[in-house]
């Protein structure tokens, strides 16, 4: 059995990037390496400055604002400060995808030091071939 | 089970899962062996997570207490 999992967070939706967060603290829990590739919508959350505002996801519909409200009411970490704490304990590489990041001429520098690198799609596939699941959310 | 003294006392009460458990794990990591680590919780998942990771890691649970409001976990550091 493999001991490492991969996560690719595509949405950029605080619901789905919290998901991403807390199932990579169960598998540092399980002592598993997580490796996550950050395209799209989540590779703009991860930008240091000009980030868009948080979102739920659609689903959330009339519940969005109080589900907001209760999470700053409640403290609730943000996914990234959950990502950096289980870095801390566990091995936790973050990488940005490349490719959504030249299309928008984006640098590695302008994003969170938490991410290693700017890698393409069949490096991380690479890494994905051989943990046990992988997730895209 | 109140005569074993904690060597460190984690109070993440009001913190959700998976944060008591990762607190604790993080303190477990940085611990020697045969520290006594406690953690409080106000968070019931972590009242299953916990002290499952504890045995399943090699360590020892010396007990789960259910306090006013909260509930604490104790371990040993045993490995």
């Amino acid at each position: 059995m493999s001991n490492k999992v991969s996560l690719i967070l595509f949405s950029g939706n605080i619901d789905k990037l919290m998901a991403g967060s807390i199932i990579a603290s169960g598998a540092v829990a399980n002592e598993m390496e997580v490796n996550i590739f950050v395209t799209f919508w989540a590779l703009l959350q991860l930008k240091k400055n000009g980030a868009p505002p948080p979102t739920l996801s659609p689903e959330a519909g009339k519940m969005a604002p109080q589900i907001m409200k209760v999470m700053k009411e409640k403290k609730i970490p943000s996914w990234l400060d959950t990502i950096k704490q289980i870095s801390e304990i566990g091995k936790v590489n973050v990488y940005g995808c490349s490719m959504f990041a030249d299309l928008l001429e984006m640098n590695k520098d302008e994003f969170d030091p938490i991410m290693k690198d700017l890698i393409g799609v069949s490096q991380f596939v690479d890494m994905s071939k051989d943990s046990s699941m992988t997730l895209f959310l | 089970m109140d005569e074993v003294k904690p060597t460190k006392v984690i109070d993440a009460r009001g913190s959700f899962c998976p944060g008591p458990l990762m607190e604790l794990i993080k303190a477990y990591k940085q611990g020697k062996v045969g520290d006594v680590i406690s953690v409080y919780s106000t968070d019931n998942g972590t009242k299953k997570d916990a002290p499952e990771w504890i045995k399943k890691s090699g360590n020892e649970l010396i007990g789960i207490f259910d306090r006013s409001g909260y509930f604490e976990i104790v371990m040993r550091k045993s490995k």
